[in-house]
């Protein structure tokens, strides 16, 4: 474990990537079939999940918020692919795709939607805190920018305990304005934390598009140079890319310790939650939307790779669409038909010790009537 | 017993923690090379080296959310605020992050870590550098707030606090860290969630948690000796979990009730205190509860004005013998 005060490299940007070919990348030229195939599908389960989510929201079993991750799948599925037993993942509130790929259930994630006592929280989080511990999985967090120190203390304890692994934190293009994430990489760089600080970069921050939010336009990861920490950007629709770029994020956390911002660009075809009504004739316009649809999507561009290499058939596509479709409809059902949490509920899951058999003494709670 | 300062039982305290649990890391402004801001962390970098003693640059924020997410996989860092004020710099970790993700992941995780530092004013620093936030905290479900008075309670407090599996903010006092007291040789706990009746009486309780306990102590001497009254001092110790049982059975002896704190009066921690006195023990009550808190504007800065903003020895011997 190196010292707190180990000499750093100088921030260094990776080699540009346009134009190349990353099905070759070492990452991916190893890639089984059937783990390529994975991969689609679990591109394809995020979207019908999703898809599935909005179609109940706007029937009004879901309440609250609901950012859905539609155009952004090959982010979580591609990065979070590369990863090992000893690495984990935190994000904010868009976090649906993430906690699909990290292996939470459908059943459970959309029965939290509804607020069922069945759901991964047992309804008492909602959409933007879907959390996994088991699966090396720490949420789903509603504050922009707050998960940013946690991913921070997340990879803190790994390096602690002398294991070779990292945190990939993900945050929005508008989350990187927030004081937090400055003392985060201020912190992560002195003291050698690997943590990947992974922006996913779609462009829009709620309604104020990058132009107006950004002072500093070149790019976004760049500010990692004031923090004398390495920094790349990658395009986010194709998988293979996302996977090789997130590998030598990782590999540099697991073999120096250094942390890294990775921006990788994306976008998302629905608005901010369900409830930004200005996502198509507000801020952007259904042309742009269109146009990244019809160009850049990261479930037909992966589709399209592996129909040419030989890898997958229209057939067995149709049914790996199917398929997660009707899974999705299953979890809807499931989550219709589970009960609601009781009353008396509310009050567990607060502190560790009142769900362990208090030992402490003294009130803890002060309702005077319940 | 040996005399102990309450800074020098802090330090036991955390000592003793640290070499038992190889988990528990001390993260603070000044902590390690500085000995600490008060001195409380003295000599322990020397001892227990850099991976356990941490100096963190000025980045409430990020150090103190470090903390919360290392804890969540099993660290239990004890991080230092220099002034209990900068918390609101954190304050969006500490209310939002520490609190609530537990209650968010349906209790699949929860947050070891204590908090600690000088949460006082009367050092003439100035409103920003003077706050008294335990009643802020312990309005949050999910925290715990203790705020010990005595170099006994304060060390028997910090290694509860540190064994402790949900957040613990620990309220100290810089002008207590000086102050000495009686330390048992042998290992000891003071429980979390229990008040320490400091002194007995019969004519009146005084309710109390921090330093206003010392000063409400005196009090009771002089009331004694130049006014026949019976005072008992409750050290509160502990604000959430709150000991009601010794502050009613107090109550409920003496028939009248006093609440002195330094928190400034609105829903400060007497608030909830009178609350709790009226509507549980209103039939042993012979006059309504009587509360006495910080003047209600920013913490001045003149000296001898400070003096008389919190509650002082003849504002408390006002206040008792004017209670119904």
């Amino acid at each position: 474990m190196s010292t707190m005060a180990a000499t750093r490299k100088p921030a260094q940007r990776s080699a540009s990537s346009a134009g190349a070919d990353y099905a070759q990348a070492p990452v991916n030229a190893s890639l089984a079939p059937a783990e390529k195939i994975r991969l689609l599908r679990e591109m394809v389960r995020i979207r019908h999940f999703e898809e599935r989510s909005l179609k109940a929201y706007n029937e009004g079993a879901i309440a609250g918020f609901l950012h859905l991750y539609i155009g952004q799948e090959a982010v979580a599925v591609g990065s979070m692919s590369v990863l090992g037993k000893n690495d984990h993942v935190i994000t904010a509130y868009r976090d649906h795709g993430h906690a699909l790929m990290a292996g939470m259930g459908m059943d459970e994630c959309m029965a939290e939607l509804y607020g069922k006592a069945t759901g991964c929280s047992k309804g008492k989080g909602g959409s933007m805190h879907f959390f996994a511990p088991d699966k090396n999985y720490w949420g789903g967090h509603g504050i922009v920018g707050g998960q940013t120190p946690l991913g921070l203390g997340i990879a803190f304890y790994l390096k602690y305990k002398g294991l070779q692994g990292c945190c990939l934190c993900y945050l929005g293009d508008g989350a990187v304005n927030q004081g937090a994430f400055h003392e985060s990489l201020n912190l992560a760089s002195l003291w050698n934390i690997p943590v990947v600080y992974i922006i996913e970069n779609n462009l829009y921050s709620m309604g104020t598009s990058l132009e107006r939010s950004s002072a500093f336009t070149e790019c976004l990861a760049k500010r990692a140079e004031g923090y004398a920490m390495d920094w790349d950007v990658c395009g986010g629709s194709d998988l293979y890319e996302v996977r090789a770029h997130t590998a030598k994020a990782v590999q540099r956390a697991h073999q120096e310790s250094r942390p890294a911002i990775l921006e990788i660009q994306t976008y998302r075809y629905r608005g901010h939650s369900v409830a930004d009504s200005k996502h198509e004739k507000g801020y952007r316009t259904k042309e742009e939307i269109e146009e990244y649809k019809r160009t850049r999507d990261p479930i037909q561009s992966f589709k399209s790779r592996l129909l040419a290499e030989g890898v997958l058939s229209e057939d067995q596509y149709a049914e790996i669409d199917k398929a997660a479709k009707s899974e999705a409809a299953a979890a809807a059902k499931f989550a219709e038909d589970s009960p609601y949490p009781t009353p008396e509920s509310i009050q567990e899951d607060v502190y560790w010790e009142t769900d362990h058999g208090r030992t402490s003494e003294g009130r803890i709670f002060f309702n005077d009537e319940l | 017993m040996k005399t102990l300062t309450y800074r020098e039982a802090l330090r036991e305290g955390l000592s003793e923690e640290i070499e038992r649990d190889e988990n528990v890391v001390i993260i603070g402004e000044e902590v390690a090379q500085y000995d600490g801001a008060y001195k409380v962390t003295e000599g322990m970098w020397k001892k227990y080296g850099d991976k356990r003693i941490i100096d963190a640059p000025i980045s409430e924020a990020g150090f103190i959310g470090l903390g919360i997410g290392a804890s969540m996989l099993g660290l239990r860092p004890v991080m230092e605020l220099m002034f209990y004020s900068f918390a609101y710099v954190a304050w969006d970790q500490m209310i939002n992050n520490a609190s609530s993700v537990r209650y968010m992941s349906g209790g699949k995780i929860n947050c070891p870590i204590v908090i600690r530092g000088p949460a006082n004013g009367g050092t003439g620093v100035g409103a920003t550098h003077s706050h008294t936030p335990e009643n802020a905290i312990a309005n949050v479900p999910g925290l715990k707030v203790v705020c010990p008075a005595t170099a006994y309670d304060a060390k028997g407090l910090i290694k509860a606090a540190i064994r402790d599996n949900d957040p613990v903010y620990f309220m100290e006092n810089t002008l207590l860290y000086g102050e000495t007291g009686e330390i048992p040789e042998e290992d000891y706990i003071v429980p979390i969630g229990k008040a320490d009746v400091k002194r007995e009486g019969s004519d009146l309780t005084i309710v109390s948690h921090g330093r206003c306990v010392l000063m409400a102590l005196k009090a009771a001497e002089l009331l004694q000796a130049e006014h026949d009254l019976s005072v008992e001092v409750v050290d509160l110790r502990s604000i959430r979990p709150l000991d009601e049982e010794t502050i009613l059975a107090s109550v409920r002896k003496t028939h009248r009730a006093l609440v002195v704190e330094e928190n400034k009066p609105f829903c400060g921690v007497g608030a909830q205190i009178s609350h709790l006195i009226q509507s549980q023990a209103f039939d042993d009550l012979d006059a309504p509860v009587k509360r006495l808190s910080a003047i209600d504007a920013p913490a001045i800065y003149s000296v001898p004005l400070e003096k008389v903003q919190i509650p002082n020895v003849d504002r408390i011997i006002r206040a008792a013998l004017s209670v119904g």
